[in-house]
């Protein structure tokens, strides 16, 4: 039996459920100092002094630097376009004068202790001339408004119109219905568990900057750490341990692990950063504001003629990297047609810039709006063309495949019309119809919400070339050598932020070779043991990453082979169990560590063309426009007329990423994702006051759902293998969060039906809720 | 988010806690569970130089007594302890309402007389110790005062203590078979955004998060007296009331909450 399909027990949980892992925070070295940022407390304006006296006369305090003590270059995220299209913007480490977000780093304290860098902080006399703080997309865009970016007119970073399709206006003039959607999100915090940090130190020795960090993205922190600091890339080594969670939040290049890096080269002192929540839930990278105008035109038989979007994303102060401002706009932009066959489509997606704590991406990037955005608009027209909601659907699905959509992306076959089949038949035979129609008898309100989307996933650098990203994210390496013992080490570019690497890539490799999971090592996250990697977002890492692994898994398998064949002296051989053996005789084989023996120790028995050990290597990347997974949500709720209370009566998902290579691990990747997307529809939003300040410091206000909130949840899978994935796997690390704020407005709205209101915005809140009810019920 | 530096103190007893809390002055605190306190340290959002720890005292004041209908907490009773409590029904309304405080490390280590001295408007044990005319029997340098519950609370985390006082213990006075408290907020364990408390017997009503302090309505415990309907009481409350604003919810939502919840507490109240 295979080992990829299994559920095999997840290889990380001994050591993480018995707390043996080691985290960043876990890492202590002698010497080492402790630093913590002085932090903008105005939103917008220039820093006209910071004396840092005080502070160095606190006890325990040991430096404490500006933007010009420490002298590095600015991170600058750039995309291949021109001007009109992009306006790079550099994110400075520390605040050189100007000043744009309440939490923005001005300057670094270093103490001996946490405590005292913390009374190190509070002695730091910091000296503005405040602006106008500009706080929301309407400001931003207004006509004379302040500018964040002296660069950036119209605070806006990224302005790109694309498709158009001709005679999209005569689509519309002619059209039997035009439907709109005016939606808006809000600011959300993708608050992984742990928090992000780094432990910098100076290696003299390797003559290394050793930066130990929690990143999804090693190789690009090097590349960052290298710039910034001027030092060559070998000089840098970026090693990542245990992480609690990244969600994309950990995939951009922070300005605080540069600024920490910069301390311990300086200081020649170890240097440990731990961001403290505050910090991390006000100053940290942000997600998913954004508006969205849309129309849509139908004809009267409910099938979509045309769609004209315009998409506007509060990016907050800076661009991120390597994505950029970009991220969001863009990934609106080119995907919001989704699932359906949009015959004509023309959209705008801008990036603006404001005083709020910068985007970086987030699990789902855009896509948790377009797909609540698109689902809105059909459930919107299925009601004003008197329509079942789930049948306008099937009218408008993709079923044929290849299907080349009009958004210049061809998508690779996927059972979008049997997830929604399926989803509809789950909650239909268990009678949530009948129960709704009971409950309006009542008096109660009962929705049923679906939801229906792709996501493209396994983006190589076919993809991301289409975005005109300067840095082109695509590709993955995978090294596997097999040691004496007759086991593998697999070195890998991906970095598992909790999803189970060390337990799916193992699986993968152990089919090709035919060695138990106890025989396999994966090794990830460490700058120095692999030449390059794009590390772990966008769904990549079961595609690509997984696929690297499988190839250099093959090449060893095959060298295992021809060593065989050698040695057994025949052509006909194959992998068994830790033994390659005659295929004719059984009998005659040889364990893989007779063969290690021979390829390390006694080499004079080599063929005299084979090279000496058993390693091999291999690169995986995506030229086109990558795989696309999908699923179907549906949300049955009930609300509460008061207290505006949604209460979940039941969630399904149907989903399909292709080869499950670890179903118990795919489910708990829909599981978390749809719980960060109720938290999105129902609970989380980063708020700021009049001046600019956050309103969510702790998790008070910043309501993160709990077990409490968040339904049992019931997971079927449908599986259409990718073709061109070497497992057959399409990525499973985003679905969930993508489907679900959909599947839950609509479930709202279903509920709402008799107060004839219909929301469009998330979060909901029950105020919103029971305002609808009572004003209207 | 680490506290300023402070000095730590262990109190023996309670002669002993106070005095030295008189000693250290103005800027010491008593620290009991640190459930409250603790987190604001760490936002330097208090920054006591010294903190005397009543953990010590907790053999002597972490009790639960039933003296014929009068009911006596300790003030280092936990709001586990009274959870997990034999509690008749005259008292069975404290049991139930600890389930609404925070989640259960914060209750195995948050104490009564920590709640009441930190004064949060919509915590349980301030509106119980009002709705059911407590006496909170607090220890001074001058010896020992009993301060009605009412007229404890005077603002935001304000109350009519001394810094030096000490709550020592609370005494609920009679029996409350007909009382319940209900609350609602968007996660469970949060603080509420709206809490109602009635007792029916006593005709009071107590409602949390519309006021700076735990609030009795009269206008409702009319009701109750004429014997109005419980959605009489609770439109009279949510009429009476001049709720605040914030992001949790608007004065009309707050109104609305009003309106649920006291008609829950009747009816809980009533089942009993
Ligand atoms: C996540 C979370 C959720 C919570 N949710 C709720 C909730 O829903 N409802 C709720 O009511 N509470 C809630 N709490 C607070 C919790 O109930 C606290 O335990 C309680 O408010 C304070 O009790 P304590 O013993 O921890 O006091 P401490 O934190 O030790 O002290 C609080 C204050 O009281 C003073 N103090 C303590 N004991 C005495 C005494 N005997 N005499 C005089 N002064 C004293 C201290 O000096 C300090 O000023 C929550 C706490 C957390 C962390």
């Amino acid at each position: 039996m295979s080992w990829v399909g299994r559920s095999a027990a997840r290889r990380e949980d001994p050591r993480l459920l018995t707390g043996n892992g080691r985290f960043v925070d876990d890492i202590r070295l002698p010497r080492m100092l402790h630093a913590q940022f002085v932090r903008s407390t105005i939103a917008h304006g220039t820093v006209t002094g910071v004396d840092l006296s005080g502070t160095l006369a606190v006890p325990g305090v040991v430096a404490a630097f500006t933007a010009g003590d420490l002298a590095v270059d600015d991170i600058t995220a750039v995309l291949d376009r021109p001007l009109s299209e992009f306006v790079p913007t550099a994110m400075p480490v520390l605040a050189r004068d100007r000043v744009r977000f309440v939490g923005e780093p001005i300057a670094i304290v270093l103490a001996e202790d946490p405590y005292s860098v913390e009374d190190g902080l509070e002695a730091v006399r910091v000296t503005y001339e405040a602006g106008m703080p500009v706080l929301s997309e309407e400001q931003a865009l207004a006509p004379g408004a302040p500018l964040v970016h002296a660069a950036a007119a119209g605070n806006t970073l990224v302005d790109v119109s694309m498709f158009a399709t001709e005679g999209i206006d005569d689509i519309f003039a002619a059209a039997h219905r035009v439907v709109y959607v005016r939606s808006r999100t809000g600011r959300q915090n993708a608050v992984p568990l742990e928090t992000r940090g780094a432990v910098a130190s100076w290696d003299p020795r390797a003559e290394q900057l050793l930066v130990q960090t929690c990143t999804q993205v090693p190789h690009q922190v090097r590349t960052v750490l290298a710039e910034c600091l001027g030092l060559g890339e070998r000089a840098v080594r970026v090693v990542v341990p245990d992480m609690g969670g990244g969600f994309g939040q950990k995939c951009v290049v922070g300005r605080e692990e540069i600024a920490v890096g910069a301390a311990a080269l300086r200081l020649r002192r170890p240097v440990k950063w731990i961001e403290d929540r505050r910090d991390a839930l006000t100053a940290s990278f942000l997600a998913r504001e954004q508006r969205y105008d849309v129309r849509a035109a139908f004809d009267a038989g409910g099938r979509i003629l045309a769609l004209d979007a315009d998409v506007v994303c509060d990016m907050g102060a800076y661009s991120c990297y390597p994505f950029t401002a970009g991220i969001e706009p863009l990934m609106a932009s080119a995907e919001l047609p989704g699932v359906y066959r949009v015959p004509a489509y023309r959209v705008r997606g801008r990036a603006v810039t404001t005083n709020k704590a910068p985007s970086a991406p987030y699990r789902g990037v855009s896509r948790p709006q377009i797909v609540m955005v698109m689902e809105r608009v059909f459930e919107r027209a299925a009601r004003e063309l008197g329509l079942d909601p789930v049948e306008i659907r099937r009218r408008n699905l993709i079923t044929e495949f290849p299907y080349a959509g009009i958004n210049d992306v061809t998508y690779d076959p996927g059972s979008y019309l049997e997830s929604l089949n399926l989803c509809e038949q789950m909650i239909r035979e268990e009678g949530w119809y009948e129960r709704q129609e009971q409950a309006a008898a009542e008096g109660r309100f009962l929705g049923i919400g679906y939801s229906c989307f792709s996501e493209r996933t396994g983006y190589g650098s076919g993809a991301f070339a289409k975005r005109k990203m300067a840095v082109v994210p695509g590709f993955d390496l995978a090294e596997i050598t097999m040691d004496l013992t007759g086991g593998v080490t697999v070195t890998t570019g991906t970095m598992s932020h909790g999803q189970s690497h060390e337990t799916t890539l193992a699986q993968i490799v152990a089919d090709r070779l035919g060695l138990d999971l106890a025989q396999i090592k994966i090794h990830q996250g460490d700058t120095d043991r692999i030449t390059y990697g794009f590390g772990t977002f966008a769904s990549r890492s079961a595609t690509i990453g997984g696929s690297a692994v499988a190839r250099a898994a093959t090449k060893l398998a095959d060298r295992l082979l021809r060593l065989g064949a050698y040695l057994l002296e025949t052509d006909d051989v194959e992998l068994h169990d830790g033994h390659v053996r005659r295929r004719d005789d059984h009998g005659r084989a040889l364990r893989y560590r007779d063969l290690a023996g021979i390829a390390y120790l006694k080499a004079n028995l080599l063929p005299k063309d084979a090279e000496p050990g058993l390693t091999a290597s291999a690169s995986f990347d995506v030229h086109g426009d990558g795989t696309f997974s999908n699923a179907a949500h549906g949300a049955v709720v009930e609300l509460h007329p008061g207290t505006g209370r949604v209460e979940f009566l039941r969630y399904v998902c149907v989903e399909d990423c292709g080869v499950a290579i670890n179903p118990q691990v795919v489910e708990g990747q829909c599981r978390g994702g749809i719980a960060q997307g109720i938290a999105g529809a129902l609970f989380e939003e980063v708020t700021y006051d009049a001046q600019g300040e956050p309103s969510c410091a702790s998790f008070i206000d910043y309501k993160v759902p709990t077990a409490n909130e968040i339904p049992d949840i019931e997971i079927r899978h449908l599986e259409t293998p990718c073709a061109f994935t070497e497992s057959g796997a399409k990525g499973a690390g985003e679905g969930g969060t993508i489907g679900a704020p959909a599947a839950v407005l609509n479930a709202v709205n279903d509920a709402l039906r008799p107060t004839g209101v219909e929301l469009d915005d998330t979060p909901i809140r029950p105020e919103t809720v029971q305002r609808a009810i009572g004003a209207n019920a | 988010m680490k506290p300023a530096p402070f000095t730590y103190h262990r109190a023996r007893d309670v002669a002993g806690a106070v005095s030295l809390l008189t000693e250290l002055g103005e800027d010491a605190k008593y620290i009991a569970g640190g459930q409250s306190l603790v987190a604001m340290m760490n936002f330097r959002l208090a920054r006591p130089a010294h903190l005397v720890d009543l953990g010590g005292l907790r053999g002597e004041l972490a009790y639960i007594r039933d003296d014929g209908g009068v009911l006596r907490l300790g003030a280092l009773t936990t709001h586990h302890q009274v959870e997990n409590a034999p509690l008749g029904p005259g008292f069975a309304v404290l049991r139930d309402a600890m389930g609404w405080i925070g989640h259960l490390p914060i209750r195995t280590r948050g104490t009564v007389g920590g709640s009441l001295a930190h004064g949060e408007a919509t915590a349980e044990w301030c509106l119980l110790a009002v709705l059911l005319g407590a006496e909170v029997v607090v220890q001074g340098t001058a010896g020992v005062r009993r301060v009605p519950a009412e007229e404890l609370f005077l603002s935001f985390f304000t109350t009519a203590l001394e810094p030096e006082e000490m709550i020592v213990e609370v005494v609920f006075p009679r029996p409350a078979p007909h009382a319940a408290l209900t609350e609602f907020a968007q996660r469970r364990g949060d603080y509420a955004i709206v809490a109602a408390a009635v007792d029916l017997e006593a005709e009071r009503v107590v409602l949390g998060g519309v006021a700076p302090v735990p609030l009795r309505v009269p206008e409702a415990e009319a009701v109750l007296a004429r014997g109005g309907t419980f959605a009489e009481c609770a439109a009279a409350a949510a009429a009476a009331i001049d709720p605040p604003a914030d992001g949790s919810g608007g004065a009309d939502y707050r109104r609305a909450l009003t309106r649920t919840l006291l008609v829950r507490a009747c009816e809980a109240a009533m089942r009993r």
